[in-house]
């Protein structure tokens, strides 16, 4: 299976990239839209509500497996890209490339690097905890997890929160580049509308990284 | 003396190539596949008449200088190809078509091939287009035409300012097809050293592999020299830095006549010339005097204040300006055929009018057509030209006038061919602007890749058959057969010879050495006098050529300077065959400009009692004087007149 | 002005190569970069030292011959312009310049900056052209092309096969130049026919060759002399999607 999957065209694999990233694009809308109920003064009311509905209604955990798959490809053919795009080049320049690209279009391995290092912190504090990998010291009623108590014990280090605001501003430059790119990839280009899907890329990352970034600035300064 | 036979079929003018084909023999299709076919270059002629070739089902064997076929100079083309399909109804046709080929190449051409090339040129365009080439087209989605020099019809097909690359890419494109079906064989960086003869045919050639440095003999039942003209003898010309005369020179010297070696043109609107370290003159496309306009100052006074660059074009008036074509010859006005563009121009700059640092050169002016047009038009018409030159000359053209002057361009002299494309060597066949054929004693704009593509597409295909079809019972060859042997041996001979002189001098500095001998004797204006000195300097030269070249390194791998001698080796004795051809034609006519023989207006005066035929010379060997071949033209359909562009 | 150049040298594919110290001075800034190369080899054959090998052809730009990597560009320092059109006015007296071959698996180095691009030739053999053979073919005026269509085409037709974009990608991917072709046949009733099989042999040399894969980053089109667009991989990208999927 995975000899298979070394062997799809180029041209297949970038199309895999760009479907992935674009579901886990929509994804994070998700995942922004309930981190955003933390900012309610309701004591964690909405957003356990809103954690609980994720953890326990079945069409989710459907999609839940679905989106696991969709981050494992996603993360496997960036690094398979990756390997074959270096044995490309065997011998390397000995003056590194000059040449105008947009910002850190690039770096996108790094920043999706330093992006699944975050994945791993954030699934050991929230998502291992639900499915029980982690053990769980903060709950709720019936010994399910009380995740906005973890939220605010995890927001009131603030190391952690500055942490958390640097990756999410890396996941941020990931994402600027993705968008767009992910419309080149599959070939949805138009004279018309390319630039507004460049503008929308660039409106797109700002608002995940700003949003989430609010919450971290928002226990840190108002709690 | 040898009676050469130009084989021109029968019957009256118009349908002679018809009577041709009808009557010629062909090879039935199982035996195609039993014959081998060398094409030597990938240009036009070379990557069309291999694919066309392939097609048909023969093995073909096609050979470059070059990494890839897609190099080939003709891919600098930028104008346009002529073609008689009268799109724009102007009154155009083949008839139309022929006889301002025959009248631009100053009635220096032999008529057959030129009406057979004007009525081939519509199945060209056809041809082209059908393989994706991108013409330009007007916005009902038919194809466009532009004007071009020495033609009173719009007739030029173009793609932007870059229709030979397209060509050649459309040509590339169906010889890699053809690869692909395993029909043709592609050799790259591999030059043709010389040719095999075995009982006096032509049955394979000699290449040097220029990578490994060995020698590789190949066999085919007949060979095709396509390798372009010989413009480099110049030195600075808008040629290619690795076009070279090699493979035409030495087939010459195995008995292929060399027809009409003085016939150079000049082209008019090239970049100047700016310094000794240069290497090569950039051409702006002619099409740029369909807008433009040439002048100079009226008064030498602001010529020599723009020289010292007290004064800027721009800031002299209408009325100071001298618009020479227009002037001189008021109805072509700036469209007047190449060589009398170009003596105009020279001729100003002799007379101290001439602009620039250096004084050579003359303006081309856009002012009136964008003020008339505007900029856009003439961005999307010349864009890519005037990018160009900004580039090289760090100066805006749309502001300030550009500066041009002539530079060597298009050699109109080559192998003598016969009708069939056939040298005087029996299954050696020469093809585009190796040939001598179409073009008289000067070619017309956009007519080169109209000649290339018909020798290879049309032309060939068929005539090569006819002498195919006699060898349709000789098998394949070894290569090890003793002419094969013999001739290799003497390739080898030649490069130990060439690496064994050890001197103190590089190639380059011979090369500029004759490219300024050949310029300053054997250029545009010409004359007994100096003819017999380039003749004797070029001797010198030959002498010290072989005494104290240095090539540094060894036969064993890539060595380019190795190349280049072997290529400046053939240059010098071929601007001594261009010397003795140019000073046996007392007479002007089109490219050749002897100045004993003018009109009072400094017109070119030709002598068709004396000098009405082609002039082939025949190797007589080493140091030997070559021997003159006439093949009188004769004209049946057209009234030989003075040329007139007034 | 004088320059310090570092530049590769390499005597055969196999040899292992490294960077050399040359002095030229006295170049004029009228000079092309590569008329000041041709400076420095006679020096070198006045010293009897072997001269630096680089490809070039027609010095204007148009055969696609000429490369180097010049101070970490392809072509050098100036936008929209081949090696060969690169001017010394680009370059300030003192400069030291860094020229090395184009770096690609696909493209090994033939001898010092000489580079060996086979493999465009192959990737057009799989497919780049419309297979229609010599002769029988109706009026060119029989096929109108919408003009828009037309000119698109020819902005795509005008790549000169230099290997600029594999030399600038970051993963030295060919889907430029292999685009630009899809995209010209693409664009005209003649290529449409062939069009599925086409882009799907040529994608598939391609990657057969050892090129890398194309991550978006417009290095490509940034460095491309003809301004060939990246547009044109997007269009490949649907081409492709659509002959998988039919």
């Amino acid at each position: 299976m995975s000899m298979s999957l070394v062997t799809l065209s180029s041209v297949t694999k970038k199309f895999v990239m760009a479907f992935a990233g674009i579901f886990l694009m929509v994804f994070l809308v998700v995942h922004l839209a309930i981190n955003l109920c933390l900012l309610r003064n309701d004591g964690g009311e909405w957003f356990n509500a809103a954690a609980h509905f994720m953890g326990t209604n079945y069409v989710v955990k459907v999609f839940e497996i679905v989106l696991m798959t969709g981050f494992l490809i996603h993360i496997f053919f960036g690094i398979l890209l990756q390997i074959q795009n270096w044995m490309a080049r065997p011998v390397r320049y000995m003056v590194t490339n000059k040449t105008t690209t947009p910002f850190l279009s690039k770096y996108m391995i790094y920043t999706g690097g330093i992006v699944f290092i975050f994945l791993i912190i954030h699934f050991m504090n929230f998502y291992f905890r639900e499915i029980g990998l982690v053990a769980n010291d903060v709950t709720m009623g019936e010994g399910e997890p009380n995740f906005y108590q973890v939220t605010i014990n995890l927001f009131s280090n603030t190391t952690y929160s500055i942490l958390y605001i640097v990756l999410i501003a890396t996941l941020g430059f990931h994402l600027n580049h993705a968008f767009q790119a992910a419309f080149q990839s599959l070939g949805l280009n138009h004279p018309k509308y390319t630039p507004c899907i460049k503008g929308f890329s660039t409106v797109y990352s700002i608002i995940i990284a700003v949003g989430f970034c609010i919450i971290p600035i928002f226990f840190m300064f108002f709690k | 003396m040898t009676q050469l036979n130009s084989k021109i079929p029968q019957g009256p003018l118009a349908e002679k190539w018809s009577h041709y084909k009808a009557h010629q023999n062909l090879v039935n299709p199982p035996n195609k596949p039993k014959l081998d076919i060398i094409v030597v270059g990938t240009g036009l002629a070379g990557a069309s008449a291999a694919a066309s070739l392939g097609a048909l089902g023969f093995k073909v064997k096609i050979f470059c200088i070059q990494d890839s076929p897609r190099r080939a100079h003709s891919i600098a083309a930028q104008g346009g190809i002529n073609a008689a399909k009268n799109y724009p109804n102007d009154g155009d046709s083949v008839y139309r078509l022929f006889y301002d080929t025959i009248k631009g190449g100053d009635y220096r051409a032999r008529e057959a091939n030129v009406h057979r090339l004007a009525e081939v040129s519509n199945s060209i365009i056809d041809q082209c287009v059908a393989q994706g080439v991108p013409f330009a087209r007007d916005y009902s989605g038919l194809l466009d035409n532009r004007s071009f020099g020495g033609a009173q019809v719009s007739r030029t097909f173009y793609a932007r300012g870059q229709t030979g690359q397209q060509l050649l890419l459309g040509a590339y494109g169906a010889l890699s097809h053809q690869i692909k079906l395993g029909n043709v064989k592609l050799y790259t960086r591999q030059e043709m050293m010389d040719v095999v003869l075995v009982e006096g045919k032509a049955r394979g050639i000699i290449t040097r592999n220029l990578v490994s440095g060995e020698l590789e003999k190949h066999f085919g039942h007949a060979v095709v020299v396509a390798t372009g003209g010989y413009g480099n003898v110049y030195f600075l010309s808008t040629n290619a830095m690795n076009s070279n005369t090699s493979a035409i020179w030495q087939i010459y010297k195995r008995g292929a006549f060399f027809a009409n070696p003085c016939y150079v043109q000049i082209h008019p609107t090239c970049i100047p010339v700016h310094g000794d370290y240069q290497s090569k003159l950039t051409l702006m496309s002619e099409s740029l005097r369909n807008d433009g306009r040439i002048w100079v100052p009226k008064n030498k006074e602001d010529a020599e204040k723009i020289r010292k660059k007290q004064m800027n074009a721009i800031e002299l008036k209408e009325e100071d300006r001298d618009y020479f074509l227009e002037r001189r010859y008021p109805a072509f006005g700036n469209l007047v055929p190449r060589d009398v563009a170009s003596r105009a121009a020279k001729e100003r700059c002799d007379a101290g009018f001439g602009v620039g640092t250096t004084g050579l050169a003359v303006y081309l002016d856009f002012k009136d057509s964008i003020k008339r047009l505007g900029k856009d038009v003439i961005e999307e018409r010349y864009g890519n030209l005037f990018q160009m030159y900004e580039k090289i000359v760090d100066e805006n053209p749309y502001n300030n006038p550009m500066m041009i002057y002539p530079a060597v361009h298009y050699t109109m002299g080559g192998t003598w061919v016969d009708y069939e494309l056939q040298s005087t060597i029996p299954g050696l066949f020469v093809a585009g602007e190796a040939n001598f054929s179409d073009h008289g004693a000067n070619r017309l704009g956009a007519s080169a890749l109209m000649q290339g593509l018909s020798d290879g597409y049309f032309v060939l295909p068929y005539t090569i058959q006819n002498y195919l079809s006699k060898d349709i019972k000789v098998p394949r060859m070894s290569t090890d057969a003793p002419e094969f042997v013999e001739t290799e041996k003497a390739v080898k001979d030649r490069l130990d010879k060439l690496m064994g002189i050890k001197g103190n001098k590089s190639v380059d500095y011979f090369h500029k050495k004759l490219g300024h001998i050949m310029w300053e004797n054997v250029g545009m204006g010409r004359t007994a006098e100096r003819l017999q000195k380039a003749i004797d300097l070029i001797k010198e030269l030959k002498k010290e050529f072989w005494s104290d070249l240095r090539i540094p390194g060894d036969n064993n791998g890539v060595n380019t300077e190795l190349e280049k001698a072997t290529r400046v080796a053939d240059f010098i004795e071929l601007g001594e065959l261009m010397a003795i051809d140019a000073l046996q034609r007392e007479e002007s006519c089109g490219g050749h400009f002897r100045e004993e023989h003018q009109t009072p207006e400094g017109e070119a005066k030709r002598n068709d009692d004396d000098f009405k035929f082609v002039g082939a010379w025949e190797y007589k060997g080493e140091n030997e004087t070559p021997v003159l071949h006439k093949e009188p033209l004769v004209y049946e359909s057209i009234e030989v007149k003075q040329r007139d562009y007034k | 002005m004088d320059l310090t150049l570092k530049i590769w040298r390499q005597e055969n594919p196999k040899a292992k190569g490294k960077f050399e110290t040359y002095k030229v001075t006295g170049i004029s800034t009228e000079c092309s970069f590569l008329e000041m190369l041709d400076i420095l080899n006679e020096t070198l054959i006045d010293k009897v030292q072997l001269p630096i090998n680089f490809d070039h052809d027609c010095r204007e730009g148009i055969c696609g011959m000429c490369s180097l990597y010049i101070n970490g560009r392809p072509h050098g320092p100036d936008d929209e312009v081949t090696t060969c059109q690169l001017h010394m006015r680009k370059f300030k007296d003192g400069d030291t310049i860094v020229i090395e071959p184009w770096r690609s698996k696909a493209f090994p180095v033939i001898k010092d900056l000489m580079i060996n691009r086979n493999a465009f030739d192959e990737i057009i053999q799989a497919g780049g052209y419309v297979s229609v053979t010599t002769g029988g073919i109706p009026d060119a005026n029989s096929i109108p092309i919408n003009r828009a269509d037309a000119e698109l085409a020819m902005d795509a037709a005008a790549c000169i096969g230099c290997g600029a974009c594999v030399a600038a990608c970051k993963n030295a991917s060919a889907m430029l130049f292999v685009a630009a072709k899809v995209s010209q046949f693409a664009l005209l009733p003649q290529g449409k026919m062939e069009a599925q099989a086409r882009v799907e042999a040529m994608v598939a040399k391609m990657d057969e060759l050892g090129f890398g894969n194309c991550t978006n980053t417009y290095a490509c089109e940034a460095e491309c002399p003809k301004q060939i667009s990246a547009d044109n991989i997007a269009r490949m990208n649907r081409e492709f999607f659509c002959a998988k999927v039919s």
